[in-house]
């Protein structure tokens, strides 16, 4: 497979980037001038883990066309397959040092672990769930979906009810997930500490892999003929199926994908930030994960990655130094790119060396349906 | 009967005096053991001297006392109820076979049989009757039923009540005499009530006649299907075979006519959460369902017009507070005017470039509720606001069964009244007209003349307006602050989508269809779970009728 500058830009950012930093915080003394304190490792793990959930969003929304309003479902999903395990790897070293059970459970009183926590105590079975879990989910619910053809804003709609669901089942006590305040208290991973420095360095190192990983994987998904087809079906689905092909089965295997990509996200996000609850699956987060799309560049996969990293920091900033202008900033931002910056940062730079090709056509696309319709 | 075996033990009584306190302990102990069959004896004791029982030190006794002495219909009884209650009871304190009571006046002392004035016993004979809380009940009970023969209608049926829960036997004599001088067929109703039930926790005498008796005493009891009897026909023990069958059969018809109104219950939350789903649901439908502009920001125009319902209640405290029970009146029009600006200037400065592109629509607005919700929270501040209900608008209403909340029955009312209005704007209305010609056919209706994006501004501020009136309902039922908006948001989009899109009617049926659903799913599943189902029953739902129960059909549908 050939990289073009950008992908070469994108994954050595990504790679160089997290190996200096690494580096920086794990053979500098603390004193030092160029020593990278521990929180900047934490948060640059985090906003790799978003970086995971935004080309998976990117996957459906800038090739196949599917707003999901609720990739953050899969995203949480993972990381309670992940808590799970770090959750049986507390053992007895909990509040109520019970071997079996996690706190949460002897608290709400209960004596016996339920059935789906069986095989958590295993890494490797927790690393099978974090792929099955959102993986079947998603494809049971695109099965649905996409053969009964919903589309547009009622698919959106309806992901967002989903996430919106499951944040009302997980917060229930008796799901046996820790309710209301999920779960927390993790003390290590493998056998390595979670609050060891190098822990969460490595941490951080084996997310900009995966990404790297993710990003290849993406790409060569999105470059093969079969991303060829979701394109098409992105911009005119009708005409697809009209020439012989089943949008719907290209739509179910890019939906099952990300899904599965968000849900590893979200299982190495877990460890990083050591909590996992039901505000994961809140609506607005979902969302969230859209903007960082829309802000990199929708239908680029450098452009994703660099959308959530970029709106994070902003994020990360402004919450600390200015709260209140946040909302009205991230609130601006959605309406600002939607009216003014449909292509993305990405865009800006694609706009002055017309190459690539990968940037949507929506707003031609759209056009062309509405003249189609009436 | 019951008479009858009272005159009898009553000279016994007479005759056995130096058993007393015999009498009294066996009294007390046969009634911790076997509380049913201690009733006759209670009788025999009021009927023969219905003051001696106050004297007793035991307590259990002086309540039993104040009961009988309440329904023996001895004209001393209110003075001497009425001194127990505020003290001024005496007791002779050593045993004698008379017990002499005293009531202490203002000026010396009377008898409490006679109400003769009596000289001043020594006050080291003397022992002040002390009133505990199980006398105190007996109090109650006792100044609730000697009104059974007052003059005032409300006295004597709160009295006819008081009888029915204690549905004591010793109170049968009273409620004949009662029943013959009644003339109001409501409480002589409840009286029967009071003596059937009265006369089935009385002891058992034998003969074919009380059996009788009885079973026409459970079926006046089975007329009155509230939780109250069923415990007291449950609690019914002892009886002839025949009557317990008939109990028992009296408890399932009650259990079955209880479960009617819970179901009836349910169906009226059901059809209240209906109402508000819908007046949420009523201004999407326009926005949504005729322009089919999918607006996030929804939810928050509706906050919107709930915190200027809070403002306007503020103005008119602060300006005419003569009208503050009807601030209400005054908010509606203002928060429509309110969202309904804001709507158009919404739709003026950013709908309008998005058109044909759904997606960046829902993003846009996405962003711009955050924004609102912002400038709400910095303006107002984060916490709830209060906004009080007039008093029109609170209180019950029982209706059968039914406890119905009044704020609830006017949000019903008002959703209906909205939903009219709208309708008839839509379709007798110059603008619903307009609207419809370019919903069918923009370039026709251009060509006609109708000047197509002011149109496009106003069935937004309409839809925004309406949405704002909803504010003004939820206002009244939820709490006043900047996240108001979220809690709805989700769901009215499911009930247009259940509707199906483009139609009001389909919007009515989605949004009580989806309330009723919710609250009978609620009571076995748990609200949250309940609340789950609903959805996963939606997601299930849109995927085999994607566009809703009453879709658009023709070619527009496709779009």
């Amino acid at each position: 497979m050939q990289l073009d500058r950008t992908a070469v830009a994108t994954l050595g950012c990504v790679l160089g980037g997290a190996a200096l930093l690494a580096s920086l915080n794990l053979l500098t003394p603390a004193a030092s001038a160029v020593h990278v304190p521990d929180f900047v490792i934490s948060v640059v793990g985090k906003y790799l883990c978003y970086a995971i959930l935004a080309l998976a969003v990117d996957l459906v929304w800038g090739f196949a066309g599917i707003l999901t309003l609720g990739h953050a479902a899969f995203f949480a999903l993972g990381g309670y397959a992940m808590g799970m395990y770090l959750m049986r790897e507390i053992g007895a070293r909990g509040v109520y040092a019970n071997p079996i059970l996690p706190d949460f459970m002897v608290f709400i009183g209960w004596n016996k672990l339920p059935w789906y926590w069986y095989g958590f105590d295993h890494f490797w079975f927790a690393l099978v769930m974090v792929l099955a879990v959102p993986g079947v989910l998603a494809f049971v619910f695109g099965w649905f979906a996409f053969r009964s053809r919903v589309s547009g804003v009622y698919l959106s709609i309806i992901t967002q009810a989903l996430t919106y669901a499951l944040m009302l089942a997980f917060f229930r006590n008796d799901m046996g997930f820790g309710g209301n305040n999920g779960m927390t208290d993790f003390k290590d991973i493998l056998g390595a500490p979670l609050d060891r420095e190098s822990t969460s360095a490595g941490l951080m190192l084996i997310t900009a892999i995966v990404l790297a990983a993710a990003f290849l994987v993406a790409r060569a998904m999105t470059r093969s003929r079969f991303g060829k087809v979701l394109m098409a079906v992105r911009d005119a689905e009708s005409r697809t199926r009209f020439l012989g092909y089943r949008p719907e089965s290209y739509k179910l295997v890019v939906w099952t994908v990300s899904a599965v990509l968000a849900g590893i996200g979200g299982a190495l996000y877990v460890p990083q930030v050591g909590i996992i609850n039901p505000s994961e699956f809140a609506p607005g987060n979902s969302i969230e994960a859209v903007i960082w799309v829309a802000v990199g560049g929708r239908g680029t996969l450098s452009g994703a990655i660099l959308g959530a990293v970029l709106v994070n920091l902003g994020k990360t900033w402004l919450t600390s130094a200015l709260p209140e202008v946040w909302l009205f900033a991230i609130g601006g931002m959605f309406i600002f790119v939607t009216l003014f910056l449909p292509r993305g940062i990405i865009g800006l730079f694609a706009a002055r060396r017309p190459a690539a090709g990968t940037e949507p056509k929506s707003a031609a696309a759209e056009a062309a349906a509405r003249e189609a319709a009436g | 009967m019951g008479r009858r075996g009272a005159g009898k033990g009553g000279q016994c009584w007479r005759h056995m005096s130096p058993r007393i306190a015999l009498r009294a302990a066996l009294l007390v102990l046969t009634l911790l053991l076997l509380l049913p069959t201690a009733v006759p004896m209670r009788a025999h004791a009021a009927a023969g001297d219905p003051f001696a029982p106050l004297a007793a030190t035991n307590f259990d006794v002086v309540a039993r006392g104040v009961r009988s002495l309440a329904v023996s219909g001895n004209p001393r009884a209110v003075a001497v109820i009425d001194a127990l209650r505020d003290g001024k009871l005496f007791a002779w304190k050593w045993p004698r076979p008379d017990a002499p009571l005293f009531i202490r006046t203002d000026n010396g002392f009377v008898d409490a049989r006679s109400g003769a004035k009596v000289e001043a016993p020594a006050p080291v004979n003397l022992r002040r009757i002390i009133v505990n809380d199980s006398v105190r009940g007996a109090i109650d009970t006792a100044e609730g039923a000697l009104g059974l023969f007052s003059k005032s209608v409300a006295a004597r049926r709160r009295a006819a009540d008081t009888l029915y829960q204690s549905a004591d036997p010793g109170a049968l004599s009273l409620i004949e005499r009662a029943l013959q001088s009644e003339k109001d067929a409501g409480i002589a109703r409840v009286l029967r009530e009071a003596q059937a039930a009265a006369l089935l926790k009385s002891g058992l005498k034998s003969g074919t006649g009380a059996v009788e008796a009885r079973l026409a005493a459970v079926h006046e009891l089975a007329a009155r299907a509230d939780l109250p009897t069923r415990s007291l026909l449950a609690s019914l023990q002892g009886q002839p075979p025949a009557v317990a069958a008939a109990i028992q059969s009296a408890i399932r018809d009650i259990d079955r006519r209880l479960q009617l109104w819970g179901l009836l219950e349910n169906v009226y939350y059901g059809i209240s959460l209906g109402a508000v789903l819908l007046l949420a649901a009523a201004g999407l439908a326009i926005t949504f369902g005729v322009m089919g502009v999918i607006n996030m920001a929804h939810g928050e125009i509706m906050m919107i017009g709930a915190y200027t319902t809070f403002v306007v209640q503020h103005l008119i405290a602060a300006s005419a507070p003569a009208l503050t029970q009807y601030g209400l009146l005054f908010a509606v029009p203002a928060a429509f005017l309110v969202a309904g600006a804001l709507g158009v200037v919404i739709e003026r400065c950013l709908i309008r470039f998005l058109y044909g592109r759904p997606l960046e629509t829902l993003l846009a607005t996405w962003g711009l509720s955050l924004i609102l919700q912002q400038a709400v929270r910095s303006i107002f501040g984060p916490t709830n606001q209060d906004v009080t209900s007039p008093a029109w608008m609170s209180g019950y209403l029982n209706l059968g069964g039914l406890t119905l909340t009044i704020n609830r029955l006017w949000i019903i009312l008002f959703a209906a009244l909205v939903l009219g209005a709208l309708m008839a704007t839509l379709r007798w209305g110059g603008l619903g007209r307009s609207i419809r010609a370019v919903m069918q056919n923009r370039r026709m209706a251009a060509a006609m003349g109708i000047r197509t994006p002011w149109i496009d501004a106003l069935t937004f501020g309409l839809g925004s307006g309406v949405a704002g009136i909803a504010g003004v309902a939820l206002s009244q039922i939820d709490n006043v602050s900047p996240n108001l908006g979220q809690n709805y948001i989700i769901d009215s989009f499911l009930v247009v989508v259940l509707g199906g899109v483009g139609n009001l009617w389909g919007t009515v049926f989605g949004a009580l269809t989806l309330g009723v659903v919710d609250k009978f799913v609620e009571p076995f599943a748990g609200a949250v779970l309940g609340k789950v189902l609903v959805l996963v029953f939606l997601i299930l739902f849109i995927q085999r009728r994607p566009s809703g129960l009453f879709p658009v059909k023709g070619r527009a549908a496709e779009a």
